[in-house]
């Protein structure tokens, strides 16, 4: 029985050398391995570049492998300045690769393989939810400092709020909060419609 | 809202940010010379309220104000984190206690 064991062990172990999955012939699409967390990466690349594809979208290429997403597409930039942000933030890594240092290529990697598989609509009904239960249109009444400080701190925020998109939203000090009119939240709608879906990403995404 | 620092500043400041993290050899890096090119285009510009402009000054300190704060969170990530667990014994130190000894071992060891 031990040996079947050891037998199962055996190609086990083979899918997970990083040699036998990507051979040397097709060194060029290696996979960055996100994987593994606790470990430590250390730096495996001397250097980073850019490099432009068809339909105008750019590429990271550490030495000569391409950069791809943890979930296994090639990583493609929309423009040549989120390129070179994506190579700045890997050439600043030292001896060791620190994933949480890395913060726009997390949003890219986000953006690209869209794990939840959200589309724009969910997440723009998703940012709209939080209007209704806003920390800034719930004050209290007492006590004195702490409504005035709700004062000279908040309502400069809402006040360009309401001026800059002309909407109503309106503080209250009970336990419901505002009523937002429908056409407020159409205002907003319309708004963040007109971004397009990487932005939407950058937006929405929670940063742990 | 808060008033954007100007763009000379501005220009400085990612610079000294990408030497701090990337070492001597910035001014060979990518960023380097995209950012120069970006800050010399638009420089000049021949209307009022040029939009292009504003946009890009808007990006730079953006960008300026991401590579602060990550510099920074490096630096405490550093600072509080590294360590890991440590022993009972220098976790007691740390607040001046030391642990109980017992000489002639705990009862029910053997």
């Amino acid at each position: 029985m031990f040996r079947r064991l050891v037998r199962l062990q055996g190609p086990l172990g083979n899918i997970l050398s990083p040699d036998k999955v990507c051979p040397r012939n097709q060194q060029l699409r290696c996979a960055v391995n996100y994987s593994s967390a606790l470990a430590e990466k250390r730096r495996f690349y001397k250097d980073v570049s850019i490099s432009q594809s068809e339909g105008g979208l750019y590429e990271v290429n550490l030495d000569r492998r391409k950069l791809k997403t943890p979930g296994g597409k090639l990583f493609t930039a929309p423009n040549e300045a989120m390129a070179i942000a994506v190579a700045t933030e890997w050439d600043a890594q030292k001896d060791t690769l620190k994933y949480y240092t890395m913060h726009l290529t997390t949003l890219c990697n986000t953006a690209l393989d869209n794990p939840t598989h959200r589309t724009k609509e969910q997440m723009i009904s998703a940012a709209l939810k939080f209007l209704e239960t806003d920390t800034v249109c719930y004050r209290v009444d007492e006590p004195p400092s702490l409504v005035e400080l709700q004062k000279n701190e908040w309502d400069p925020v809402l006040h360009w709020i309401e001026n800059r998109y002309n909407v109503t939203i309106g503080s209250s000090s009970n336990i419901l909060g505002p009523e937002i009119p429908k056409e407020t939240k159409d205002t907003f709608r319309q708004h963040l419609k007109s971004y397009n879906f990487w932005s939407m990403t950058g937006k929405t995404t929670d940063p742990t | 809202m808060a008033a954007m620092a100007p763009a000379l500043r501005v220009c400085r400041g990612i610079l000294k940010e990408l030497r701090a993290s990337i070492g001597p050899t910035y001014n060979k890096s990518l960023a380097y010379n995209y950012v120069m090119d970006q800050f010399r285009k638009n420089k000049i510009t021949g209307e009022r309220y040029c939009r292009a402009q504003q946009e890009a000054h808007h990006d730079s300190n953006t960008y300026l104000c991401l590579l602060g704060s990550t510099r920074t969170h490096l630096a405490l990530h550093k600072l509080y984190h590294v360590k890991g667990e440590c022993s009972q014994e220098s976790a007691a130190a740390m607040v001046g206690l030391r642990l109980p000894t017992q000489p002639g071992g705990k009862g029910w060891e053997k």
